[in-house]
């Protein structure tokens, strides 16, 4: 598990030095994504400016869910986003190329990108946090400062998991995959609301199946002393850990399972 | 290289659609995968615009009903003026290659070869992207259509101009590769500038007071916001021919804008190797 860890970083860093040989290029990029996805912000900036509170939510606490989910999108992003071209892999047989190396097939695909331009988000989600948490009187306490920095950490975890069970379907279906996106770039944008605002069906599908109402939503209703207006009480924000552990879990049997059963075209 | 040598028949932009529309035709399955996320970000939408209606009965000129009915169309308009995907950079790619060195040599006129095949690929976008979400929205939220045959007339013609406006803005964005080395960095900004301003993510009508008004008279409004707001009735100034004329002069601009861009770039064009 160590030496894993250590080969991760290895050639993580190899990605990370070749971007950095392109500074200026690295920058605009940095400063296009920051611009392009703060745009979700802007959209709830227009929106309060028609309302005072979504479900009783008021701009400040809106901003710190935001602030939390993008953080973590960011961050998983980063990480795996490039699953995304994972189907491209099966498609065109570099799969193959992988199952005969001896390291684990998920560390190779996780491993094979880093863009560090999509920190570009994180940066734009941390500010509108750091507005968040000025904005907002709250007495701080230790438990929610634990629960704050958990919920980045967890968030992350849980989006990468996500990514990571999605896209093993792409080894049964390779051809409509980007149906994965509905879940993965939707997931980041239904995070920045108040889950209770969704329909019924919607609720249950973030709360049990893809659990993404642990990312920000029950870190959030702790955070803010509030009530959690669903059927499980708020103080499962402490345990989003346990949740992304869980999900992580899931994510990488499901992963080992299907490349278990995965047929190369090539025969 | 003078652009105009050739006046191509109208035969040629007739074919030029057909493949336009049956390159997007031949992979169903990327349809379908869109098509889902389409209609699940249109449910997402709807909504968060619900809970904004919870306290307010009308906002921006807009009911609940309405804004339920721009949330569905505009999820299925998305394709058809492709506010996303691979046209903003396929001709700027060219341009980076030096591939574009023959597609000029080609007898006929880069813009508009380009334009009949966009014309090809927003019609298949319109059958099979913009329907299906409009449908299964109706069927879950309460919307409202048009009555006068006349609206969707108007309506129609709003969005073959919004699909024009498109084009060229896409145009002119891919031919900033004659002049920046690295273009990606700009095309995020312009792809960030056009969802923010054709009222993709929120309606632009629920912007504050004076600068509505502003933002909706912008060509990156003519994309979107314009054809619904013909669709519903609520167009700016009161008047249907208003907005058409808009978006017809923004059209007309913004090509004529992209011609001489793409004849300055052309001048300065050194491929390498002669």
């Amino acid at each position: 598990m160590g030496d894993l860890a250590g080969i991760y970083a290895r050639l993580i860093g190899a990605r990370v030095r070749s971007q950095l040989e392109y500074r200026a290029s690295l920058a605009l990029q940095f400063v296009g994504m920051a611009v392009l996805t703060g745009i979700d912000f802007v959209a709830i900036l227009v929106l309060f400016e028609n309302v005072d509170a979504l479900d009783g939510w008021r701009l400040e606490e809106i901003a710190l869910l935001y602030g939390i989910a993008t953080i973590s999108f960011a961050l998983s992003d980063l990480a795996v986003g490039h699953l995304d071209l994972f189907p491209q892999m099966i498609r065109d047989g570099t799969f193959d190329q992988i199952l005969v190396r001896p390291l684990p097939s998920l560390l190779q695909v996780v491993a094979s990108d880093f863009s560090l331009r999509r920190l570009g988000k994180a940066l734009q989600g941390l500010a509108v946090l750091v507005f968040a948490l000025t904005q907002l009187e709250l007495d701080w306490t230790a438990g929610k400062v634990f629960v704050l920095v958990a919920a980045v950490i967890a968030g992350t975890v849980i989006y990468a998991a996500v990514w990571v069970a999605l896209a093993t379907v792409a080894f049964w279906i390779v051809d409509a995959i980007e149906f994965v996106n509905a879940f993965t770039y939707g997931g980041s944008y239904l995070s920045q609301y108040p889950i209770t605002i969704f329909g019924r069906w919607l609720r249950g599908l973030v709360l049990f199946v893809l659990p993404l109402a642990f990312v920000a939503y029950f870190p959030a209703l702790v955070i803010l002393d509030r009530e959690s207006g669903l059927a499980l009480p708020a103080e499962l924000g402490y345990l989003t850990s346990l949740v992304a552990a869980g999900t992580a879990l899931v994510a990488v049997s499901a992963w080992n399972g299907a490349v278990r059963h995965y047929r190369s075209a090539g025969g | 290289m003078p652009l105009d040598r050739h006046r191509p028949p109208v035969r040629l932009h007739w074919e030029l659609a057909r493949r336009g529309f049956r390159r997007y035709a031949a992979y169903p399955g990327a349809t379908i995968a869109g098509l889902f996320t389409n209609t699940f970000f249109g449910l997402l939408i709807a909504y968060v615009l619900l809970a904004v209606y919870e306290t307010r009965v009308e906002v921006g000129g807009y009911d609940v009903v309405e804004a339920v009915t721009y949330v569905w169309l505009g999820q299925g308009l998305l394709s058809v003026v492709a506010s996303f995907g691979p046209t903003w950079s396929e001709l700027a790619l060219r341009i980076r290659s030096g591939d574009i060195a023959t597609d000029l040599q080609r007898p006929l006129d880069l813009q508009a070869a380009g334009l009949a095949q966009d014309a090809g690929r927003a019609f298949y976008q319109l059958l099979f992207r913009a329907l299906p979400p409009f449908v299964v929205g109706g069927l879950v939220f309460e919307i409202t259509l048009p009555d006068d045959p006349m609206r969707w007339l108007a309506f129609a013609l709003s969005v073959v101009l919004a699909v024009a406006v498109s084009f060229a803005i896409r145009f002119l964005v891919n031919l900033w590769a004659f002049w920046l080395l690295d273009y990606r960095g700009s095309l995020a900004l312009a792809m960030a500038t056009t969802s923010l301003l054709s009222g993709m993510v929120v309606p632009l009508v629920y912007f504050p007071g004076g600068l509505a008004d502003v933002v909706r008279a912008l060509p990156f409004a003519s994309m979107l916001q314009a054809p619904i707001d013909v669709f519903l009735g609520e167009e700016l100034g009161g008047s249907t021919l208003v907005v058409l004329a808009l978006q017809l002069l923004w059209a007309v601009l913004l090509l004529g804008l992209g011609r001489a861009l793409l004849a300055a770039g052309t001048r300065k064009l050194v491929v390498q190797g002669g």
